[in-house]
């Protein structure tokens, strides 16, 4: 039996799409069979990020309505053969998911995968519920900035609430991941530090993923920013973040750190 | 590096985290009682009503979060002339 995995956030655009994409294809660069599930019915974009925009032919709600089967939906990545992807709909809405065909596939995906990757969309309605509903473990994204803080907060709330495993009285393991973080404006002092975050949040850090250009490109060209360039600093982040998840100790670096060190250096000489 | 900055802008994030953490206090103590100030508004003004005739609309209940305790102030206009009721 596969884990279930949702990556969440509340608020919009912090970076779950490029986490969901990122991790599922880091979990699958170990051999691990991972299919990564857009649930942002209606404004899917993980299709695009994964590079499999023109290969969608079925999609999550055709799976639920009984249109196709799930085999039929399922992409498979080009580049990693244990990657698969379940796009959502792009012209139906968000009440076109059930809640029994939301438990039905994610079941099925389950017995067939190591991994099933819940691609959240942003907000606290249906779409993000059904998302978080059936996970195991949530990767909670949020930036280092008030708004995406008291999301967070909220949607920690609704994990230990409203998922299935919190009405059996069991516990949905969360992980926080810091993404977009900025180390000029940490050094500036403008940017929440992590300790903060992680002691507002109180729950574990995944890992820090820095804001960065690579993010950008990788989805240019429509590869998870772990794929396509394997040695960046946000991809070598998410790999040590996935590495985290699976149960290894890697200790966390926080971005620039050390270049700030020189960049004092630097700065009083030229004052 | 102090001395510099003394001439900037000073640093934004202490005051974004101080922010948060009274506001997220409250909103998690506040889950599932969102409402306690209108509660608070309509006991009152009941309270009230049984001794002056007052305005429903001059009534004014505000609740202030601090960090370790919050302030409710209510602020009420009671007209002169009908200042006491039949008691
Ligand atoms: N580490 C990063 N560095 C730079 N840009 C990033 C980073 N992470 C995400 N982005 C960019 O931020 C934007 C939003 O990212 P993404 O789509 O992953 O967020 P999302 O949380 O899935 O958004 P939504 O809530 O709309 O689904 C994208 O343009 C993406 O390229
Ligand atoms: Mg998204």
């Amino acid at each position: 039996m596969g884990k279930v995995i949702v990556v969440t956030s509340g608020k919009g655009g912090v970076g779950k799409t490029t986490s969901s994409a990122a991790l599922g294809a880091a979990l699958a660069l170990r051999g691990d069979k991972v299919v990564v599930v857009d649930f942002d019915v209606g404004l899917r974009n993980l299709d695009l990020v994964m590079g499999a925009e023109r290969r969608v032919v079925y999609d999550l709600v055709n799976v639920i309505q009984g249109d196709a089967k799930l085999s039929q939906a399922l992409i498979r990545d080009k580049r990693v053969e244990t990657l698969y992807l379940l796009p959502a709909s792009q012209t139906r809405d968000k009440d076109n998911l059930t809640e029994e065909g939301v438990e039905r596939v994610i079941g099925a995906l389950r017995k067939a995968f190591d991994w099933v990757i819940c691609d959240s969309p942003a907000g606290i309605e249906r779409g993000a519920t059904l998302a978080m509903r059936h996970a195991d473990v949530a990767v909670v994204v949020t930036n280092p900035e008030v708004s995406s803080v008291r999301d967070s907060d909220r949607i920690i709330g609704l994990l230990d609430a409203k998922t299935a495993k919190a009405e059996r009285g069991e516990r949905v393991e969360k992980h926080l991941l810091l993404t977009r973080y900025d180390p000029n404006r940490a050094e500036r002092g403008d940017m929440l530090k992590v300790d903060d975050v992680l002691e507002i949040l109180s729950i574990p850090l995944l890992g820090i993923i820095p804001e960065s250009m690579d993010v950008l490109r990788a989805s240019n060209v429509g590869a998870p920013v772990t794929l396509a360039d394997s040695r960046s600093a946000p991809a070598v982040a998410y790999l040590d973040a996935v590495r985290r998840l699976t149960g290894e100790t890697v200790p966390i670096t926080i971005p620039g750190e050390k270049r700030s060190l020189l960049g004092k250096i630097f700065g009083r000489r030229a004052a | 590096m102090k001395i510099f900055r003394i001439f900037a802008k000073q640093a934004s994030a202490p005051v974004a985290r101080e922010r948060l953490q009274v506001l997220l206090a409250h909103e998690r103590a506040s889950v599932g009682n969102s409402d306690l100030v209108t509660l608070l508004r309509e006991e009152i003004l009941a309270v009230i009503a049984k001794h002056v005739q007052i305005d429903r609309d001059k009534v004014n209940v505000k609740m202030e979060r601090g960090a370790k305790v919050s302030t409710l102030a209510v602020d009420l206009e009671i007209p002169l002339d009908t200042g006491a009721k039949a008691a």
